[in-house]
C-alpha cells in the first residue's frame, strides 16, 4: 500500500504540492490528470524518493520513504518508475539495458537476469530486439523497453509519468496497450497521463490535480461523467 | 658555405638502436595514458563529489597541468622532489611528469563529455535502485569514455611527443635520448634527428588513424 499524507513540496518559493492525501491499495490503478504545473509529475518523483519533500509523509508497505533511516536504493527496487523521456542507456543493447539493474543491484547471475529480461521483453513485444542498440528503436519501442527494464526488478508498484507524451501520435497506442495489459494483470500503478479515454478505460480511480491540490478523486465514470469540482469541469471541457 | 656531406649510411646503421628507443618511448606513453585515464576518472569523481576540499584538489591539479609547461612538470618530478630527498629515476620522473599532465588534460576532456550526457541518465539508474556510484560506474562513465575517445587519442599523441623532454632529466633509453647519445658519438646530427622525426611521425600517425578505426567500430550505437 502506498500511503500519502499531507505531502508538501516546494521548489524554491514555488509550492508545487500543497498537502496531498492519497492512498493506493495493492492491485489498484490510479490515474492522475491535470494541467501542466499542477504537481502531478512531482508527486511521482516524491513517491520513490527521487525528490525530497517539505512536509507530510509517504509510506510504502510500512516504510517511510523520506525517513533518514530508509535505504532508498532498496526501496526503489520495489517501486518502478518510467519517465516521459525514455532514458534508454545508449551504450547498452536492449538486453543489457534490462539486465543491468537486476545484475548490479539485485546481484543476479547473468543467466538468471537474462531469462527474466527476455520474459519481460517478450511481454512488451520486443523479443526480437534483444541485441539491438536503443538508437535503432522507435520511440514507442524505447519506451516499452524502459517499461520492461523497470519490470525486470519485479517491483510491487509501478509509477508512470506521462509515458506517452514524448511519442509520435502513431506510437502512443502500442505503449498504452502495454500499460493496459499490466493493469489487467493486477499491477499496482499510479499513472500521470493526458490520455483521457485511456484513463477512463483502465483506472479504478482518477484524481484531478489543480495548482498543487488534489481537487477531486473518484471512479472514472463519476469523474469524467459527472465531475463535481468546477476546475475539473473546466479542465475536461478543454481537453475533450 | 653549405658543405655538409650527408652520410645516411652511418645514421641508418644505428636504426636498430633507435627502434629500441622507440619501444621505450611507446612504453612510457602507454603507461602514462593508462595511469592518466585512471587518475582522470578519479579526479572527475572528486569534481562531482560536492565536497569543497576534494573539488579543490581536482581543480588545482587540472589548473597546474594545463597552464604550466610540461617541461616544468617533468622537472618537478625529478629535481623538484629531489629537493625533499625523494629520488626518482629518469624513467620514473618522465612517467610521473607525463602522467600528471595527461590526467589534467583528460579530466578537462571528461568534463566536456559529461556535459553531453543528460542528468536523466543517472536519474534513470537511481530509479532502478542503483547507488550514485553504481549509476556513474555503469551508466555515465562508459558514455563519458566513449565521447572522449578521440580526444584521448590526441593526448596519447602528446604523450609520445612529450617523452622527448626526458633528456632534460637524464633519460637516455627512449627514442629522443638514444638519438641524442648517437649524435654525440657520430655527429651525424641532421640525419639522426631526421630519422627520429620520421619514427615519431609514423608512431603518432598510427595512433591517430588507429584511433579513428577503433572509434568507428566501437561506437555502433
Amino acid at each position: 500500500m502506498i500511503d500519502i499524507q499531507n505531502v508538501r513540496k516546494s521548489f524554491g518559493d514555488l509550492e508545487v504540492l500543497k498537502g496531498i492525501d492519497l492512498t493506493v491499495e495493492r492491485g489498484e490503478v490510479v490515474t492522475v490528470i491535470g494541467g501542466s504545473g499542477s504537481g502531478k509529475s512531482t508527486l511521482l518523483t516524491c513517491i520513490n524518493g527521487l525528490e525530497p519533500i517539505n512536509g507530510g509523509k509517504i509510506t510504502i508497505d510500512g516504510t517511510e520513504v523520506h525517513a533518514r533511516s530508509t535505504d532508498l536504493n532498496k526501496l526503489r527496487t520495489k517501486v518502478g518508475i518510467v519517465f516521459q523521456q525514455f532514458n534508454a542507456f545508449p551504450h547498452l543493447t536492449v538486453m543489457e539495458n534490462v539486465t543491468l539493474a537486476p545484475r548490479k543491484v539485485l546481484g543476479m547471475g547473468r543467466a538468471e537476469a537474462e531469462a527474466i529480461a527476455e520474459k519481460q521483453l517478450r511481454h512488451v513485444g520486443l523479443a526480437d530486439k534483444l541485441s539491438t542498440y536503443p538508437s535503432r528503436l522507435s520511440g514507442g519501442q524505447q519506451q516499452r523497453m524502459a517499461i520492461a527494464r523497470a519490470l525486470a526488478m519485479s517491483p510491487g508498484y509501478m509509477l508512470f509519468d506521462e509515458v506517452t507524451s514524448a511519442l509520435d501520435p502513431q506510437l502512443v497506442g502500442e505503449v498504452l496497450e502495454t500499460l493496459k495489459m499490466l493493469a489487467e494483470e493486477g499491477m499496482t500503478m499510479i499513472l500521470v497521463t493526458h490520455e483521457m479515454s485511456f484513463a477512463r478505460d483502465v483506472s479504478d480511480r482518477v484524481a484531478f490535480f489543480h495548482k498543487g491540490v488534489m481537487a477531486e478523486i473518484g471512479a472514472p465514470d463519476q469523474l469524467f461523467g459527472a465531475p463535481r469540482h468546477p476546475e475539473t469541469q473546466a479542465f475536461l471541457s478543454k481537453v475533450r | 658555405m653549405f658543405d655538409y656531406t650527408f652520410q645516411w649510411g652511418q645514421a641508418m646503421a644505428r636504426l636498430p638502436r633507435m627502434l629500441d628507443g622507440a619501444v621505450v618511448t611507446m612504453q612510457i606513453a602507454v603507461l602514462s595514458m593508462a595511469l592518466g585515464i585512471a587518475l582522470a576518472i578519479l579526479l572527475t569523481v572528486l569534481r562531482l563529489s560536492g565536497s569543497r576540499p576534494l573539488m579543490a584538489v581536482a581543480t588545482t591539479w587540472v589548473e597546474i597541468a594545463r597552464n604550466t609547461p610540461a617541461l616544468f612538470q617533468i622537472y618537478m618530478a625529478h629535481f623538484g622532489v629531489a629537493s625533499f630527498g625523494l629520488y626518482l629515476s629518469p624513467f620514473a620522473s618522465i612517467l610521473v611528469g607525463i602522467t600528471f599532465n595527461n590526467a589534467g588534460y583528460l579530466t578537462e576532456n571528461f568534463r566536456g563529455a559529461l556535459k553531453a550526457i543528460p542528468d536523466t541518465q543517472s536519474r534513470a539508474g537511481r530509479s532502478l535502485g542503483m547507488s550514485q556510484i553504481q549509476a556513474f560506474r555503469y551508466i555515465v562513465m562508459p558514455q563519458m569514455l566513449r565521447i572522449s575517445f578521440l580526444p584521448m587519442t590526441n593526448q596519447m599523441v602528446w604523450a609520445i611527443l612529450m617523452t622527448s623532454l626526458g633528456v632534460t632529466v637524464g633519460m637516455n633509453s627512449d627514442l629522443y635520448g638514444v638519438t641524442q647519445d648517437l649524435n654525440a658519438l657520430t655527429f651525424r646530427t641532421f640525419e639522426l634527428f631526421a630519422i627520429a622525426a620520421v619514427i615519431f611521425y609514423v608512431i603518432t600517425k598510427t595512433i591517430t588513424l588507429g584511433g579513428r578505426l577503433i572509434a568507428s567500430r566501437l561506437f555502433r550505437y
